[in-house]
């Protein structure tokens, strides 16, 4: 099952839809990587609303794909954790450290607008848009 | 139904169905004929005995009354479903009042008394007999007095069910002071099924109110265990997940202790003195700024 991956003004959206397997995890992670640069997205949103069930392996992956994307210059933020989801993680120990989160995609973009706002005018002039 | 009451007589006396069938029918024919003067004597040992206190006498006869032709209609039909519902009837309407379990059971056990003895007297000339129809009386006389006092403790356990819900609900109230900004005041020790509950109302405050911030208040609490700390470091987690923040106001120095026991990590707790300072810090995060436009009302002329 293969994530779609949209182009959203500066921003890269993905929607998980159903469960993924592992090797999807990484397939989502390399090419959340990899289309960064080449769309020179300055934001990244996964959203997870559809997910009832956030393992270890797929918090790990996530905090990942956030930790690699923030060090080719972008941000990520995970939207639409469930609260029966958010607990149970929390209870394994799995708290995605590091790692903004958001209520939904609504609240998503809002973040990355205004932490985006932000470092656009520490590095005004920036010739990027 | 009535398989139960035939075993237990035929086990003991040798004639069957027919005769217990028979007994039943002559007992509940004594009982109607000697209705008026059985229930006034009924009534009349409950007062004695001083049980229903919480009722006046009129409505004790009253009572007894319907009680008693249930009573009959039971013997008679070999039924209890009426009679059942007609105890769960009857606990409703006293259980408000406060008659106690052992005042039900007692005027059940009283009847059964009277009815006995109404039979002894009736047969006492004729042992024979008056074993026949204490056979047929007395296993549907256990049952009537179990079903009744059955259903009377199963309306008191569906009524304290129903308290322990509302006072459950009401333990935890989630409230929007602002837009985006939930306060959570708790009060009272938090055991681990209110913790439970507080997690699962905090968190799914944020996601229906949209929440950023929460105040969780826990002035009112005056100490926590370890486990119930664990758990309110997690739901502050877990609450991050859900993309809002939450504040923890009005820490008493047994809870710092306690948190600082189980090594929490400061750096993920947001905590502040009371609860007004964490509404100001909720407004700051929330870009807030409170100004005053006047000056207070002044002081009276």
């Amino acid at each position: 099952m293969q994530v779609p991956i949209l182009k959203q003004g500066p921003y890269l959206i993905a929607t998980v839809q159903s469960a993924l397997t592992d090797d999807d995890l990484k397939q989502l992670r390399d090419t959340l990587v990899d289309q960064i640069s080449q769309v020179r997205a300055r934001g990244v949103i996964v959203d997870v609303t559809a997910l009832d069930v956030i393992d270890s392996f797929a918090t790990r992956t996530l905090r990942d794909v956030a930790h690699m994307i923030r060090l080719r210059g972008a941000e990520t933020v995970i939207v639409g954790i469930q609260p029966e989801v958010a607990f149970s993680m929390v209870k394994l120990g799995l708290t995605l450290e590091g790692v903004a989160t958001s209520l939904d995609l609504e609240e998503g973009l809002r973040y990355l607008q205004r932490s985006s706002k932000g470092k656009v005018q520490e590095h005004e002039g920036r010739p990027h848009r | 139904m009535s398989s139960s009451r035939d075993l237990a007589t035929t086990s003991r006396s040798q004639p069957r169905v027919e005769t217990t069938a028979s007994a039943l029918r002559e007992l509940v024919a004594h009982l109607r004929q000697q209705r008026a003067q059985l229930r006034e004597e009924w009534a009349r040992l409950i007062t004695e005995a001083k049980l229903l206190t919480a009722m006046t006498k009129e409505e004790i006869f009253a009572e007894a009354t319907s009680v008693y032709d249930n009573y009959v209609e039971a013997l008679e039909t070999g039924t209890y479903e009426a009679l059942q519902t007609y105890a769960r009837n009857l606990s409703e309407r006293i259980i408000p009042r406060g008659v106690e379990t052992h005042e039900v059971v007692g005027i059940v056990l009283l009847l059964r008394d009277v009815l006995a003895r109404s039979l002894f007297a009736k047969y006492h000339e004729d042992f024979t007999e008056l074993n026949r129809i204490l056979d047929a009386y007395e296993p549907a006389a256990n049952r009537i007095a179990i079903t009744v006092a059955v259903g009377f403790v199963q309306e008191r356990e569906r009524i304290i069910r129903e308290q322990q819900e509302a006072i459950r609900e009401l333990s935890t109230p989630v409230l929007q002071v602002r837009e985006r900004l939930l306060i959570l005041p708790i009060i009272g020790v938090i055991d681990p099924q209110r913790a439970r509950q507080l997690t699962e109302q905090l968190l799914r405050g944020i996601r229906t109110n949209r929440a950023k911030v929460v105040v969780l208040d826990i002035t009112g609490v005056p100490y926590i265990d370890s486990p119930v700390a664990n758990h309110l470091v997690q739901t502050v987690e877990a609450a991050r997940l859900l993309g809002a923040t939450v504040i923890v106001t009005g820490l008493s120095p047994e809870i710092a202790q306690t948190l600082v026991n189980i090594g929490v990590d400061l750096g993920k707790m947001n905590t502040v003195g009371d609860l007004q300072g964490g509404i100001e810090e909720a407004e700051r995060l929330l870009g807030y700024k409170v100004v005053l436009t006047r000056e207070p009302a002044g002081e009276p002329a």
